[in-house]
């Protein structure tokens, strides 16, 4: 269900939100509620918040007569566009209550990030093991021969990776598989298959992906996750 | 008396799980402690040959798990070693004759009698595996240093793990010394990094080993073998103490980093 218009009371007054959307359909969705909620409403002091809406004098004061007309007043109008509360002021509207924007203070940071489903395994993945997973699998301990890793998403080994591993198994290319000795049976990525060359030489973190068409092995390097 | 029950297991066939059993048993029988060895492999047994018992069998396995005969009638005392029992296994019949709780009715039985009882496994993860995991107190995997015995060796301790058996510990036989120096086989070392589980023994091959296999007097009571020597730590090493691994003769500080790479599975 999509966010409504919603109405609650706050110390200044009866504040309403408004969802995002094209305004014609927010206004009209905000005057069928006022409507409904006409008795609730009579001769409280109005704030709107439109929060993104861009609104010109002329929608903003058409809105503020149809208001009127329902023998309401609108007091403030708040909102994130300066442009907007520029055009409250020069219609003789509040754009600042005491409280303002209640919800700001507690609207998480844009800095937490969501990330993606996987799973930890910290253990010994021995010969005939095998772990599936539609998303991400991060193993913490040695992938012996024999062991088989298929994930939807990357894999990550911290250890020593010597079994088969799929990665983006559902058909993802940009699917990436990292470990910290890099010698697999087998690797596959999507639909790409590539068996490792034996002789490697020195251990070291390294990151397999797809690059033109084939999987390739590369050293651990900064950024070279960035796909 | 609680008795120990110890399986001998390997995954592949001919890494020595036999041989390993016969000498392990007559070690520790020949410190004065009673041990009876159990041939599992019901169908294709050898324990018995390797013993040199094989003209004393009346009764096996079978028959004491079907009650054809009492417990004490399947046992063969050793005819060098008067601590020392087999309980062969039928030539007949196949692993479905015997089942897991069986295998522990009839260990739980021994262990009242017995400080030592060694279950010489079939090779394979099937019944015959089943059953002589089934009544373990601990497990030892033998291999050797062979990449397809490695990797069975593997497997079996991902099994043994799963049967909440683990962890395991391993006897590395038959390495050849002058192999490893020249690269043409793995070390010891190499064999414990993947394996990762506590080393109990390395045994030397030697020529020895097969002779007293086809004479029916394991190794371990020949004073001068290397090979019996190694089964004899390996005896030692069960009871409990602390015996450094024998030099093979390979390239200086390998026992060293065996025994570091030993601490961290304990």
């Amino acid at each position: 269900m999509p966010p409504q218009v919603q109405i609650k009371g706050i110390r200044e007054g009866l504040l309403i939100t408004v969802p995002d959307g094209e305004w014609p359909n927010v206004q009209d969705d905000l005057l069928v509620e006022v409507d409904k909620q006409a008795d609730f409403l009579r001769g409280a002091k109005l704030i709107l918040d439109v929060e993104n809406h861009i609104l010109n004098a002329a929608t903003l004061g058409k809105l503020r007569d149809m208001i009127s007309e329902r023998e309401l007043s609108l007091w403030a109008v708040l909102s994130h566009s300066p442009t907007t509360e520029q055009t409250a002021q020069a219609l003789g509207l509040a754009t600042r209550i005491h409280q303002a924007h209640p919800e700001e203070s507690s609207r998480p940071l844009e800095t937490n990030l969501d990330g993606d489903e996987g799973i930890l395994v910290r253990r010994t993945m021995r010969s005939g093991h095998i772990l599936e997973h539609p998303g991400h699998i991060t193993v913490i301990g040695d992938v012996n021969p024999g062991a088989e890793i298929i994930a939807g998403g990357d894999v990550v080994v911290w250890g020593r990776l010597r079994g088969v591993v799929h990665a983006g198994a559902e058909g993802d290319t940009k699917s990436v598989i990292c470990a910290l000795d890099l010698a697999p049976t087998q690797l596959r990525i999507a639909d790409q298959i590539s068996i490792p060359p034996q002789d490697r030489g020195e251990t070291r973190p390294e990151i397999a992906l797809i690059r033109e068409g084939q999987v390739v092995a590369e050293p651990w390097s900064p950024r070279s996750w960035e796909r | 008396m609680v008795g120990s029950v110890i399986t001998i297991t390997s995954g592949k066939g001919g890494v020595g799980k036999t041989t390993a059993t016969a000498n392990i048993a007559a070690a520790l029988a020949s410190t004065g402690k009673k041990a009876v060895c159990i041939d599992a492999d019901i169908g294709l047994r050898n324990l018995d040959v390797v013993l040199g018992l094989e003209n004393r069998i009346v009764y096996d396995l079978v028959d004491v798990v079907e009650g054809r005969c009492r417990l004490r009638q399947a046992m063969i005392r050793d005819k060098r070693l008067p601590e020392l029992y087999l309980i062969p296994a039928a030539q007949t019949r196949d692993k479905s004759a015997v089942s897991p709780s069986d295998m522990v009715k009839l260990a739980n039985e021994l262990r009242e009698e017995h400080d030592y009882i060694l279950i010489d496994s079939p090779a394979g993860i099937e019944r015959g595996f089943r059953n002589s995991i089934a009544p373990a107190d601990r497990v030892i995997i033998i291999t050797n240093p062979e990449v397809s015995a490695v990797r069975d060796a593997d497997r079996i301790i991902g099994l043994v793990e799963a049967e909440e058996k683990g962890p395991a510990q391993l006897i590395i036989n038959r390495l050849n010394a002058g192999m490893v120096e020249r690269g043409d086989m793995l070390a010891a070392e190499d064999v414990l990094e993947l394996l990762a589980i506590e080393l109990i023994g390395v045994v030397p091959e030697d020529e020895e080993v097969i002779v007293g296999t086809n004479r029916g007097t394991p190794v371990a009571l020949d004073s001068k073998s290397k090979a019996g020597q190694a089964f004899r730590n390996i005896g030692q090493r069960i009871q409990g103490e602390t015996v450094p691994f024998m030099d093979l003769g390979q390239e200086s500080g390998f026992f060293d980093r065996i025994s570091k790479l030993m601490r961290p599975g304990g």
